[in-house]
């Protein structure tokens, strides 16, 4: 075949709103498509658009073809997202205050308290504004149904919005045509919505604060980030050695001596912030920081314990959450969960654990998740064991479909999964959700993990301007839940090609210092649904 | 401005000179060993390698070795590849106070490096000089006046000087002067200037005289010192700190007077020595700098320094 054909968008597949991308991309013709490409990975390695892995800088691979989503599907996941960030901000409230939910029966106590994310210290401490989620990243998938589905949230130290926008400008340069057809919204905001939420954040009395940004240092793989939200919020990038607690106060280091800090957005992880209440071989963190933001002097964002919320055996309590604090149905849904801690539910998953995806619920970025139908007997056998010694350390998630959408490969345009990571920025009085996301793409084959460190991408995603009237907003009260208990209906058929499974074991993308929430998506067998 | 980000400017302006003068003088080099058949190639490589502050090497120093460690090696710490590698690592670390403009051509300069060491030696050298040309030009238009470009510029010239003052002593120590004079000259792009500025006359004396004094030579040691003690100033007043008590200012001040108000005869009869005591007076001025307005951060060290 000369040069690559566009299958993926051809005219038997091509999906109804990818048509104007489709039309602008026959016309300028396979070559054109190539050079363009070529291109734009050029313009990413000179600008140093890059990510870390093991210490090595790579460069963020970008699809050249945008992931389209529409208006009404957006407002959708937009309510949805913000609902959860509400119901989150709530929980942790209550967690880390009265605890009325342990007294109401919601959660058990036990599932919070015995979280390695729960951290006594911060009992008590009312922040500024009463915001702890500051960012969040909700990570989203579609499943066979086309509907969006919550694989996890990351309220600690969620990372990629700044693909996202470099995404975008890149995008608009290579292909202002195609660009100028659609009526996307913008991105760029982002940084200003950060800033303001996290000025308003300040302690009380602090009329300008200062706010700085707070790197592990350049060998953390989300370093490019951490300097384009600094660069782009017109704020200090400091580094742990950059600052210094002073009678209760947190301090910069300056070239006009000590200055006083009042905002911390940190990118460290709880556990490296401050040696004196964490891990004492910290060479990143603060000595002092946690109290200085007891005593009321400076703000740490996210706030610090976070963490029990990202607990997964937690996330399959979210539409508990949603119903108890806000008395709203969950706009949208969990994937099915098995928890391993209830008997009833360990019976019917140990049934079935070759048909399942095994998760450790304090793991991160895939740690040791086991997929059912790719594992052999011996590790099938391995893994029952360990879930009867520890069933409170891991939930079951059945195998679900993950979407796709047209993609620039080797052989031309076809389709690949994906999955969408949302951010959101609470400023105490409002969720702003930026339209669009990270998209991230599997880009080999038959791949299901869209991970950057197994060669995934990214894509630019366009939310479509509002046409006059919205659609109708129906779908957001979906029946009641399943997930919270035994999940009945498990979901979409398994419907995937066991032979993709073999490559679905996550590969951990662990930093070199704290767990950002990492840029991965679960291990899902191939569906193709529209997108 | 934070100390670190300070201290990352004042290094990305050292070693972006460093690389550019590197190249200057390793181009005067090579071009005299071509030149002048009386030249003993390993004396004049050994003579190189002791003003660049090279004090270890393996083998008898010939063209191939000293291409090596001052050009190609990038574990060579006083080489081009390591000093583009060290800019760029600083500036990686400044990464958000610099502009996209800047850090997008130090990092492009940094990733042609493997293509440009292929190159034949004068190629290399012509880019190098371009790339960092470049650089400046960028960096003169896109960056705020304020601090950082101050350290930017302090760090540029101090490194200049002491660059220029190795240049010089390479001069002073071929064996042919017919041949050296003429090409440190054109090595500084001053050749054409110099022969403006003394009418056609062409001397060891006035060339020397040129590059050492010339107020008016942007390359020139004394112009270099000048543009330092500028930046100190500036950095001084910003610095909202009482009287005038600044080491650097006052080294650097000293070593320029001891070159304006001394006969030039006195300087130029025994030049490496004089340029010697200037190299330690840049030394001793960046060590002033850094204790001053970087304090607690002194992972950079001036490896390549002349060894004292």
């Amino acid at each position: 075949m000369m040069g690559p054909d566009l299958d993926g968008l051809g005219s038997s597949t091509v999906r109804e709103n990818y048509g104007t991308i489709h039309a602008s991309f026959e016309k300028m013709g396979a070559e054109e498509i190539r050079l363009r490409a070529d291109s734009l990975a050029s313009s990413y390695l000179e600008q140093g658009v890059t990510f870390g892995v093991a210490g090595e800088e790579r460069p963020f691979p970008l699809d050249i073809v945008p992931r389209l989503i529409e208006a009404a599907d957006w407002e959708h996941v937009e309510r949805g997202v913000r609902q959860r960030v509400l119901a989150l901000e709530a929980f942790l409230a209550d967690a880390y205050g009265p605890g009325e939910l342990f007294a109401d029966g919601i959660v058990p106590r036990a599932t919070v308290m015995t979280s390695p994310h729960f951290h006594r210290v911060v009992a008590g401490l009312e922040p500024a504004n009463g915001v702890r989620v500051h960012v969040a990243g909700v990570d989203l998938i579609r499943d066979g149904n086309g509907d969006f589905r919550v694989l996890e949230d990351n309220v600690r130290v969620p990372s990629g919005v700044s693909y996202v926008m470099t995404n975008r400008r890149a995008l608009s340069a290579a292909l202002p045509e195609v660009f100028a057809d659609h009526r996307i919204r913008p991105v760029s905001q982002y940084s200003q919505q950060l800033l303001a939420a996290l000025r308003k954040a300040a302690p009380a009395g602090v009329s300008d604060p200062t706010v700085v940004v707070l790197t592990p240092g350049v060998y953390n793989s989300a370093y490019f980030e951490h300097t384009l939200l600094a660069r782009t919020m017109g704020v200090e990038l400091v580094e742990g050695r950059d600052l210094v607690c002073r009678s209760g106060r947190v301090m910069m280091r300056t070239t006009n001596g000590l200055e006083p800090v009042d905002v911390i957005y940190r990118r460290i992880d709880d556990d490296f912030l401050d040696p004196v209440q964490f891990r004492a071989d910290s060479a990143l963190g603060v000595p002092g920081i946690v109290n200085a933001a007891r005593a009321g002097h400076v703000t740490i964002a996210n706030a610090v314990g976070n963490g029990v919320a990202d607990d997964k055996l937690l996330y399959t309590y979210v539409p508990d959450l949603i119903r108890y604090y806000l008395s709203e149905e969950p706009i949208l849904r969990n994937v099915d969960t098995w928890r391993m801690g209830e008997p009833e539910q360990r019976e019917e998953v140990l049934d079935r654990l070759d048909e399942l995806v095994l998760k450790p619920v304090d793991g991160s970025g895939g740690k040791g998740i086991v997929i059912g139908p790719a594992a052999s007997r011996e590790e099938l056998d391995e893994l029952r064991a360990k879930i009867l010694l520890d069933p409170r350390a891991w939930i079951a998630q059945p195998v679900i479909s993950l979407s796709t959408v047209p993609t620039l490969v080797e052989d031309g345009v076809r389709p690949r999964h994906v999955d969408l990571r949302p951010f959101a920025v609470h400023d105490g009085d409002d969720v702003f959700v930026l339209p669009g996301g990270l998209t991230r793409v599997a880009l080999p084959e038959g791949e299901l993990i869209v991970n950057s460190s197994r060669g995934g991408g990214s894509k630019d995603t366009w939310v479509l301007a509002s046409p006059t009237d919205p659609e109708d907003e129906g779908e957001g009260a979906p029946a009641a839940s399943r997930v919270a208990g035994t999940p009945q209906s498990a979901g979409p058929a398994i419907d995937g090609d066991p032979t993709d499974l073999q490559v679905q074991v996550q590969e951990q993308q662990q930093q070199q210092s704290g767990s950002e929430a990492p840029l991965r998506s679960a291990p899902q067998p191939p569906g193709v649904t529209s997108c | 401005m934070l100390s670190r980000i300070a201290q990352s400017l004042f290094w990305i302006g050292r070693y972006l000179e460093r690389a550019d003068d590197t190249a200057r003088i390793l181009d005067v080099q090579m071009q005299v060993l071509i030149e002048d058949p009386g030249m003993d190639e390993r004396t004049s490589c050994e003579q190189l390698l002791s003003v660049m502050g090279v004090e270890e090497y393996v083998g008898n120093p010939n063209r191939w070795m000293i291409l090596d460690l001052l050009a190609h090696n990038a574990d060579s710490p006083v080489s081009i590849a390591a000093a583009i590698g060290a800019a760029r690592e600083s500036a990686r670390r400044a990464r958000e106070t610099l502009s996209t403009d800047i850090w997008a051509a130090i990092n492009t300069t940094w990733r042609g490096l493997p293509t440009a060491r292929a190159m034949r030696s004068p190629d290399m050298f012509a880019w190098v000089r371009n790339r960092t040309a470049m650089i400046s030009g960028i960096a003169d238009s896109t960056m705020t006046r304020d601090e950082g470009w101050q350290f930017y510029m302090l760090g540029r010239s101090i490194e200049r000087v002491d660059m220029t003052a190795r240049l010089l002593s390479t001069a002073a120590l071929a064996s042919g002067p017919q041949v050296a004079w003429p090409t440190t000259l054109r090595a500084c792009g001053a050749y054409e200037s110099f022969i403006r500025a003394y009418r056609g006359i062409e001397a060891d004396r006035q060339a020397a005289e040129f590059l050492l004094l010339d107020r008016w030579f942007p390359r020139s040691i004394v112009s270099s010192l000048a543009q330092a003690e500028k930046a100190l100033t500036k950095l001084e007043r910003s610095g909202q700190r009482t009287g005038f008590s600044d080491e650097a200012q006052r080294l650097l001040g000293r070593a320029r007077t001891e070159l304006e108000y001394r006969p030039l005869t006195e300087i130029v009869f025994d030049l490496p020595v004089e340029m010697e005591r200037l190299q330690r007076s840049c030394a001793a001025a960046s060590d002033a700098v850094t204790a001053r307005y970087f304090a607690e951060y002194e992972e950079h060290t001036w490896r390549g320094g002349v060894v004292l």
